[in-house]
């Protein structure tokens, strides 16, 4: 479960940074979904791996088999703020497409 | 009892927000309203932020704790007013009056929702100075980044939307990097309340104590972005120049938030225990390479807004060598240096507008450079209505030598005072019995390097503007594009003149800040207010 989680998120942020360095406006959007989606599993990690536990401190249940509630509204504050960030980022993407008419991240038209 | 002073401090939060919210549902049109809606909420706002800074100078009862829904400390969200942040705040809000005031003689008809997009990043600024919480300062630096996002891009055209591009893709990759490190920082430290992670950092455990000292360092690679250390500040210069005017003076002071927060952490998690001092050394080298590159693109610019530009990294680069260094005098020197900084840029971008306004025929060469990257001047606002101001071009000299007076730090202003305090803290009477470091001579003489070369290169702008111009054509100025320049110039004036009192509470400032275990006592002991639910029990369940 570790091994699996730790293997995605290495896979996801090598493919996100090496997107995020690409010079189109294109791959660098999809390159910064990856690379969050990469944090967020990552700050799902912290908490500790585990399945099948609640969040919930209940009677009679040790601390220790509980999974950690603070990392899973951590996630989601991550993720809508992440998505935000995204739809506004694809907006400015338009924009410049629209005034430079190239989508290379500086304007150029000549790049490859 | 809880003091009602006690309720102010979530007040410089809460306003901006009512405010750029209610200002949404006014109509476009209803330019006016809109103005007088928010410029009242600044001015108010101001006038809270003074309140605030005079309570916390003043030494009383006052606890400066507010726990949000009155959640116990750890365990709630806490906002945190001391010298330190109440200092920022008022900063912030003394620069947001003029700024705002500039904006109103066109630059804010130049798209839609400026007044809504410029109290939210006020919001977001506040929010992170009076933040106690790590998590709770990732969402309102999101806050403000969001907005600035938003205002970067006011009034449109190609080189803004380039550079917003850039900024947007670079804060973004670095808003990653702080959720990374906060994280790492939870998962070896188990809290994420900065007194609680300060009470707790001394005593993790060696083996995890290189994680969370990973983590600190992820976390503070997202400030220096910001605060725009080399290698980290290549994004800056392009967008800080070609923002809008009232933009740009506004950025001045987000470029320092990066900095306030690397200066509250430092002086929080790492002044006592085995991470003591952790970081420092980077600060201090990074800082001094800023610096130089700094100075250098100052001397290499040859437009008045990129010179701005450099100038903001060049304090930048100051700041964070002079808290690399851990002389307390001396970081006291460098705040007041902050506060005097901050302003003196926000007047200067302000000032560039109205100057490059004279330079009409003058800038044919920079017209051929500026159709090659498409004009910049696509969707400015030209109405111009209002009294112009008499004897312009005299104005604007003087505003503009001021300013390069404050800039490179030159007697009698303020800015030769910040500097004279740093400087003495580290080479001068502060130093008296112990030889000044290796560090401090180099950082010294940078610093005294940067003032000459930024004086070199505004004088050599100024003569070109106003002497040595070809057809000097005399720009429409507004007597209300003035006044703010002048309000920000005489506030300079007043800091100047009450340098020995501001140095003072700045010196306090950081004395208290530099105590962690006052911070934690203060945060951990705030009790949550007794409810009447708490006082009658017997009531429960009905």
């Amino acid at each position: 479960m570790e091994l699996v989680l730790a293997v995605a998120i290495g896979i996801m942020t090598g493919c996100g940074v090496w997107l995020l360095l690409r010079p189109r406006t294109y791959q660098v959007i999809i390159g910064l979904s990856l690379l969050s989606y990469a944090v967020n599993l990552f700050i799902f990690g912290v908490g500790g791996v585990k399945s099948d536990e609640p969040p919930l401190l209940l009677e009679g249940v040790s601390t220790a088999s509980i999974s950690d509630p603070v990392p899973q509204a951590l996630v989601l504050t991550a993720i809508v703020i992440g998505f935000a960030t995204t739809a506004l980022f694809l907006v400015v993407l338009l924009a410049s497409r629209g005034l430079t008419g190239s989508d290379h991240v500086d304007g150029r038209h000549d790049s490859r | 009892m809880m003091q009602w002073t006690q309720h102010l401090i979530i007040l410089p939060i809460l306003l901006p927000l009512l405010t750029g919210a209610a200002l949404l549902f006014v109509a476009e049109r209803n330019r006016v309203t809109k103005s007088m809606i928010s410029l009242a909420s600044c001015v108010f706002l101001a006038f809270v932020a003074f309140l605030l800074l005079g309570v916390t100078g003043s030494e009383s009862s006052f606890s400066g704790v507010y726990l949000l829904g009155n959640w116990a400390s750890p365990f709630g969200i806490t906002l945190v007013l001391d010298r330190l942040s109440s200092m920022m705040v008022a900063l912030a809000a003394v620069l947001s009056v003029p700024v705002l005031i500039f904006a109103l003689a066109r630059w804010h008809s130049a798209g839609s929702h400026f007044h809504s997009l410029y109290q939210f990043l006020l919001m977001g600024l506040n929010g992170a100075f009076l933040t106690g919480d790590l998590f709770n300062l990732f969402v309102f630096f999101e806050v403000m980044l969001t907005a600035s996002y938003g205002l970067l891009l006011h009034g449109s055209g190609p080189l803004r939307v380039k550079a917003g591009l850039h900024y947007i893709a670079v804060n973004l990759a670095a808003a990653l990097l702080f959720l990374i490190g906060v994280s790492l920082i939870y998962g070896t430290a188990g809290t994420l309340n900065m007194a609680d992670l300060a009470a707790r950092i001394p005593t993790i455990e060696p083996d995890r104590r290189m994680l969370m000292e990973a983590g600190a360092a992820v976390l503070g690679v997202a400030f220096l972005v910001k605060a725009g250390m080399w290698p980290l500040c290549f994004w800056l210069p392009s967008a800080y120049s070609v923002a809008a005017a009232p933009v740009a003076a506004i950025f001045s002071l987000m470029s320092k938030v990066g900095i306030y927060i690397i200066l509250r952490l430092t002086m929080l998690l790492f002044t006592d225990g085995p991470s003591a001092g952790f970081g420092s050394n980077l600060l201090l080298y990074g800082g001094m390479i800023t610096l130089a590159f700094g100075t250098i693109g100052v001397l290499a610019s040859q437009a008045l807004a990129r010179i701005g530009a450099y100038s903001v990294l060049v304090s930048s680069g100051t700041l964070l060598a002079v808290i690399g260094l851990n002389n307390t005098a001396a970081t006291s020197g460098a705040l007041l240096y902050l506060i005097s900084s901050t302003l003196t840029l926000g007047a200067f971008f302000l000032l560039v507008e109205l100057v490059e306004r004279c330079q009409g025929a003058g800038a044919g060469v920079l017209a051929v450079t500026m159709e090659a990257y498409g004009d910049a001047d696509d969707d400015e606002p030209e109405e111009l209505d209002g009294a112009t101001m008499p004897a312009t071009l005299a104005m604007l000299g003087i505003c503009f030598a001021t300013c390069t007076i404050l800039l490179a730090g030159l007697p009698p202003l303020s800015g030769f005072v910040a500097k004279l305090g740093i400087l003495s803290a580290m080479i001068g009477v502060g130093s008296i019995g112990v030889p000044p470091t290796g560090p401090a001579l180099a950082v010294a003489a940078l610093i005294i390097l940067s003032g000459l070369s930024t004086l070199i290169a505004l004088t050599r702008a100024g003569i070109r503007t106003f002497w040595s111009s070809i057809e000097v054509t005399v720009p429409r100025v507004l007597v209300v594009e003035v006044v703010p320049i002048m309000l920000l110039l005489s506030m300079l004036a007043v800091l100047t003149v009450k340098a020995g009192p501001a140095l003072s509470f700045v010196e306090g400032a950081v004395a208290s800040a530099s105590r962690p275990m006052t911070y934690i006592d203060k945060v951990m002991g705030e009790q949550p207010l007794l409810l009447w639910r708490d006082l009658n029990p017997q009531v429960e369940g009905n």
